[in-house]
């Protein structure tokens, strides 16, 4: 199945995704790695407000490549990064927040398909892709947090039919990389014992 | 003669075209391998690769916001006479890339992670220098994206483990699985020392694809019987090439270093004489 979603997400709008349908998405997407998780969990410790909104919202696994041009930014490429190294931010993230979507490439851990259940899809974008997906960012909206470092900081971006992205994980807990991963152990035992 | 300004200029223009344009072999090897696969899945995320290299060729954009961390390789002729300090004028070369490819600034410091911004620091640009044959210096630019530099693996066997090299190699690439952005590019340097076999890895993912030696073919199929595929969502492809370099080594250690890279793998080459 393709669907072509607008943000911000409800449960409904992605309770019925399952793992391999196609997905387009439209509206404001927040870029944020390693360090953004940090900082967004470090708020939540200390009780500070987040200056943007999360519930609702698609994160996206992303460090831009952007360049000021006349006074405002704009993006030159913007593909996924790898989620994994956000395994365990993301548990603890989804503890917290209503994110509704995570876009990112390489898939992410059994854990993270536990705390996505009832609440959250995962999207893999094509990695790499980064011209495809800089063609259907609209916008900068605004960034937070440049002290940072661009790749670092939160990004927000309108976008318009960004994708195609394939359901990784389902709000079932489902994931293609976790039964690919699976495959790959038994053939991997079956070649060397 | 060559000259400070001409290996700057020179050094702009490659990270310019490594970022932008793919190298002819690896597209043709990304053809293939969409050809080759079956499930719709894997055919649509090379798809998607694809038009990516062609929108990246035809703007002049940069194929990957991971414009990796600049690597130069430098072959030079032993007849050729310097008067002018290279690295400074490769730095400089750098520098005008970062500003206008653009390259996004991705070096930083190991520990306190300050980013200058510049893409330079201690020890980066990373220039690797081999003497050569001749009046000419060859030089290359491979920007080293992180995703699958971060799957690489290196470790110190024992002699008598000749036979575990083949499941260290494989291994590496299950444990990558679809982090690294496959179909990937195995570099493997076997022999050397700790460091040495890593250069030789490194060296063996930039080989440009060609026919592959009956060892790298049988580590290529072990590989590709892994199924991890495209973007690690299953498939035929999960390695484009698996290109091994050795180097004789101390009779007590056996170093296997294995380098891994994405489909990107970005390098471009001029002869300045």
């Amino acid at each position: 199945m393709e669907y072509r979603l607008r943000t911000p997400l409800s449960y409904d709008d992605i309770s019925s995704l399952k793992t391999g349908d196609i997905v387009y998405l439209s509206g404001v997407i927040y870029t944020a790695r390693d360090k953004a998780h940090q900082r967004i969990l470090s708020f939540k410790e200390e009780n500070k407000e987040l200056p943007f909104p999360l519930d609702g919202q698609v994160i996206y696994h992303c460090g831009p490549l952007a360049k000021k041009r006349d006074g405002s930014w704009h993006i030159v490429a913007a593909g996924p990064t790898t989620s994994a190294r956000m395994n365990s931010s993301t548990v603890k993230l989804l503890e917290n927040y209503d994110v509704r979507a995570i876009i990112g490439k390489g898939g992410m851990s059994g854990e993270v398909s536990e705390a996505m259940k009832g609440k959250c899809v995962y999207l893999a974008y094509t990695g790499g892709a980064a011209a495809i997906a800089a063609e259907a960012i609209k916008s900068v909206r605004e960034v937070y947090w440049e002290d940072l470092g661009m790749p670092e900081a939160v990004w927000v971006l309108e976008v318009e039919n960004f994708g195609p992205m394939i359901t990784g994980i389902d709000t079932e807990g489902n994931s293609i990389f976790l039964e690919v991963e699976r495959e790959v152990e038994r053939r991997f035992s079956e070649m060397f014992g | 003669m060559v000259s400070y300004e001409s290996v700057v200029d020179t050094v702009a223009e490659l990270f310019m075209k490594a970022e932008t344009e793919l190298p002819e072999d690896i597209i043709s090897a990304l053809e293939d391998a969409y050809e080759n696969e079956d499930s719709d899945m894997a055919k649509s995320q090379l798809y998607t690769i694809l038009e990516n290299i062609e929108i990246a060729r035809k703007r002049k954009l940069p194929m990957c916001q991971d414009t990796g961390i600049p690597i130069v390789f430098l072959e030079i002729g032993r007849d050729v006479k310097l008067d002018f300090d290279i690295k400074k004028a490769i730095v400089e070369g750098v520098k005008i890339a970062t500003r206008e490819v653009p390259l996004r600034p991705n070096a930083v410091h190991p520990l306190t992670r300050e980013n200058p911004g510049t893409n330079i620091g201690d020890g980066i640009p990373d220039i690797v220098c081999e003497l050569m044959e001749g009046d000419a210096i060859k030089i290359t630019a491979v920007p080293k994206g992180a995703g699958s530099e971060n799957m690489s693996r290196l470790r110190m066997f024992n002699p008598s483990q000749v036979d575990e090299v083949k499941r260290f190699i494989v291994e590496t690439v299950r444990l990558a699985g679809g982090k690294p952005c496959p179909p990937i590019i195995v570099g493997v340097g076997i022999g050397g020392s700790f460091d040495k076999s890593a250069r030789l890895a490194k060296k063996a993912v930039f080989r440009e694809l060609g026919k592959p030696s009956e060892y790298e073919e049988e580590l290529l199929k072990a590989v590709n019987s892994l199924g991890i595929g495209p973007m690690g969502l299953g498939g035929k492809t999960t390695a484009l090439a698996v290109n091994v370099e050795m180097a004789y080594c101390h009779t007590a250690s056996l170093p296997v270093a294995v380098n891994i890279q994405c489909w990107a793998s970005r390098r471009a080459s001029a002869i300045l004489r």
